[in-house]
């Protein structure tokens, strides 16, 4: 196994070392060699103009689908509500069933969840299999983890899709490490390989400055979690007819080593800033804590949340679940006004893949303005007032 | 209590840029660090230690440099490192890495509380802490954002979830992963870094682990990558132009045309 430079065909050119995500590769003497640090990406194997990078040895292709057919969603919820992220998957889902030919069926655990459930055949769904108990009303990872694989097991979908919300991201990597399968993380792009009837899975990677595809070739299902905001919701067509199949709840296979105890609801819409489609946010800027009333008002006047960077929420400005950014959320909202933030790299990858953004800085030579589809050199203590007025005038 | 963490060595994210010209990445020298999210983990690692007394041990698994990230975890006043590297876990995906981590931390020896940070800020998976807590059959909590009690039995944790918290009680032994909001990471001692430098770090390969070739690396997983590109932006950037009042009204009408407002 391994990657390997022929010596015969490398001229030390160097274009392979720009095309390493990983910064492998070096040239000496006119010959290019690839250290540890590779992760066999195979980016140099495209970048090279002589073929003269090949990575051997790939193990040989034998795949699992067998008796592996349809597509799948896990639609979560919280407090008996189902996430908004669940009509997106539906969207993206149907695309791939009807690509595959095959059948999209949602699965959905909670507490007197059956009437919520049934609505998703109205968004494209062919099958819901219901598992409704008391056990499942809160979000256990022990639970959750057990039933779904269990269901994985029975019925065999060839893809499996989860939102990439708190919820898909701390038990479905569980899931896929129990079935022994590939998982792909937080994914923004997803197609079919007709030919291969593989699912070709884009994500970002290094914070959002490249893009990844990667596939599942052997095991099954290919299962991914899929960021929130990207894909297109389903359309409700009341009069779409799909199977409801109830699945009981049976216990679990081992005692439970893990219970939550209490759901806390802390933040209301102006804070989740995962799910809002537009997104006002303070930064340095703002100068002071009371400050940060300005970004609020320009918020509840456009009817977004409020986001701030990790400079104010580090000054204790403003609570760490605002935070956008590396160590913070990555939002992608329709709308991101960045008010007083000057554009820290680490704040960008949070934020640069939002369909519009508009920044507001004293500073014109601020990173921010590299990202902003509309930016605003200004003083944000007149622009925001003046912002905020002639929206209510204009929108009455 | 036995704590183990696992850390990474990741770039620097400053040091990976797209060059605007020729749309390829840029990466200025090498700089690596510890994921940031890992250092909380190993503050909160030490803190345990500190309260409750018992071992630090911090693990990673990279390339041989990543020699340097343990020795900067030593320089914190950790107990012990161990690296796992061998050509033979490089392509490892999050299923190999997880199950290579496991193997790794059950050789460590004893262990009642596995930390780890949310995710590496350079794959951004959040997939092996799971993972490893999956392959060693331990309770798993994601997103921890604090520690309320902890004895040598139980464990209870405040989750961070997208509009609020939840409160778990989780038996030991287990894996929680953590976020920024848990505590804030000290600086190096002087004493730690003395014994940084001269503390003889154990590396072990898939021989020492007693894995197979088809457990890790390229072989072991289940997930490839087949295409790396730069991601497409349109490169429409406007200034706005005029009064305050003028730029807002044009800011209003464009944002009007995208129907965003």
């Amino acid at each position: 196994m391994g990657i390997k430079v022929d010596i015969e065909l490398c001229t030390g050119c160097g274009i392979c070392i720009d095309s390493c995500p990983f910064g492998a590769i070096k040239v000496e003497d006119d010959l290019a060699s690839i250290d540890e640090r590779c992760n066999l990406c195979g980016a140099c194997v495209d970048a090279c103009d002589f073929e003269a990078i090949l990575i051997s040895d790939v193990k040989e292709a034998v795949i699992k689908s067998d008796g592996y057919e349809g597509v799948w969603i896990f639609a979560e919820q919280r407090n008996s509500k189902i996430a908004s992220v669940v009509l997106e998957l539906l969207g993206e889902g149907r695309k791939l069933a009807d690509k595959l030919g095959v059948d999209l069926s949602a699965v959905v655990f909670g507490e007197n969840i059956e009437s919520s459930a049934k609505e998703l055949v109205r968004y494209g769904a062919d099958k819901i299999y219901i598992v409704d108990d008391p056990v499942l009303k809160d979000f256990n990872d022990e639970i959750y983890s057990e039933i779904l694989t269990d269901l994985i097991q029975e019925h065999k979908p060839e893809v499996v899709l989860c939102g990439a919300t708190a919820i898909g991201r701390s038990f479905i990597p569980k899931v896929s490490a129990r079935l022994k399968t590939g998982l792909t993380a937080d994914c923004t792009g997803l197609d079919i390989d007709n030919e291969k009837r593989c699912l070709l899975q884009t994500r970002p990677a290094f914070g959002g400055n490249i893009m990844a595809t990667i596939i599942c070739p052997d095991e099954r299902p290919q299962m991914a979690t899929v960021r929130h905001k990207v894909m297109k919701k389903a359309l409700y067509d009341p009069n779409r007819k799909g199977e409801i199949i109830k699945k009981s709840f049976n216990g679990l296979s081992m005692d439970l080593r893990s219970k939550v105890i209490e759901t806390v609801e802390e933040i209301g819409d102006m804070v989740n800033i995962t799910e809002a489609d537009i997104i006002v946010s303070g930064g340095r800027g703002l100068q002071e804590p009371k400050n940060f009333r300005l970004i609020e008002e320009l918020a509840k006047t456009l009817g977004g949340a409020v986001g701030a960077s990790r400079a104010s929420v580090d000054a204790g400005w403003i609570p760490y679940a605002h935070q956008v950014g590396q160590t913070g959320k990555t939002v992608c909202p329709k709308l991101y006004i960045a008010c007083g933030i000057s554009g820290a790299v680490q704040h960008l990858v949070g934020m640069q893949s939002s369909d519009v953004i508009v920044a507001i800085n004293i500073d014109k030579d601020a990173p921010i303005f590299d990202v902003a589809t509309f930016g605003i050199v200004g003083d944000l203590f007149k622009v925001i007032p003046e912002f905020v007025k002639r929206f209510r005038e204009l929108k009455g | 209590m036995n704590i183990v963490v696992c850390i990474k060595q990741v770039p620097e994210t400053t040091s990976v840029k797209i060059n605007k010209d020729t749309n390829t990445l840029v990466r200025e020298g090498t700089k690596s660090i510890i994921n940031p999210f890992d250092m909380y983990a190993l503050e909160e690692g030490l803190r345990i230690r500190e309260k409750s007394g018992g071992r630090v041990v911090v693990i990673s698994m990279g390339p041989p440099q990543a020699e340097e990230a343990l020795r900067e975890a030593v320089s914190y006043g950790v107990d012990d490192v161990f690296l796992l590297s061998d050509r033979a876990f490089a392509g490892s995906d999050t299923l190999a890495t997880s199950r290579t981590l496991a193997c790794g931390i059950e050789k460590t020896g004893d262990f009642d509380l596995i930390l780890c940070g949310k995710q590496a800020i350079d794959g951004d998976t959040a997939q092996v802490g799971p993972g490893i807590a999956e392959n060693l059959d331990i309770p798993f909590v994601a997103f921890v954002r604090k520690i309320r009690e902890l004895d040598n039995h139980t464990l209870k944790v405040e989750r961070m979830m997208d509009d609020g918290y939840d409160v778990l009680e989780v038996s030991l032994p287990g894996l929680i992963t953590v976020v920024k909001e848990i505590n804030e990471p000290r600086m190096p001692s002087l004493k730690g870094k003395m014994r940084a430098k001269s503390i003889n770090i154990p590396i072990w390969g898939v021989a020492d682990l007693d894995m197979s070739d088809s457990e890790t690396g390229l072989k072991g997983s289940a997930t490839q990558v087949i295409k790396i590109f730069t991601p497409i932006r349109d490169g429409k950037r406007e200034i706005l132009e005029g009064s305050i009042e003028e730029q807002i009204d044009l800011l209003i009408n464009k944002l009007n045309d995208l129907k965003v407002v």
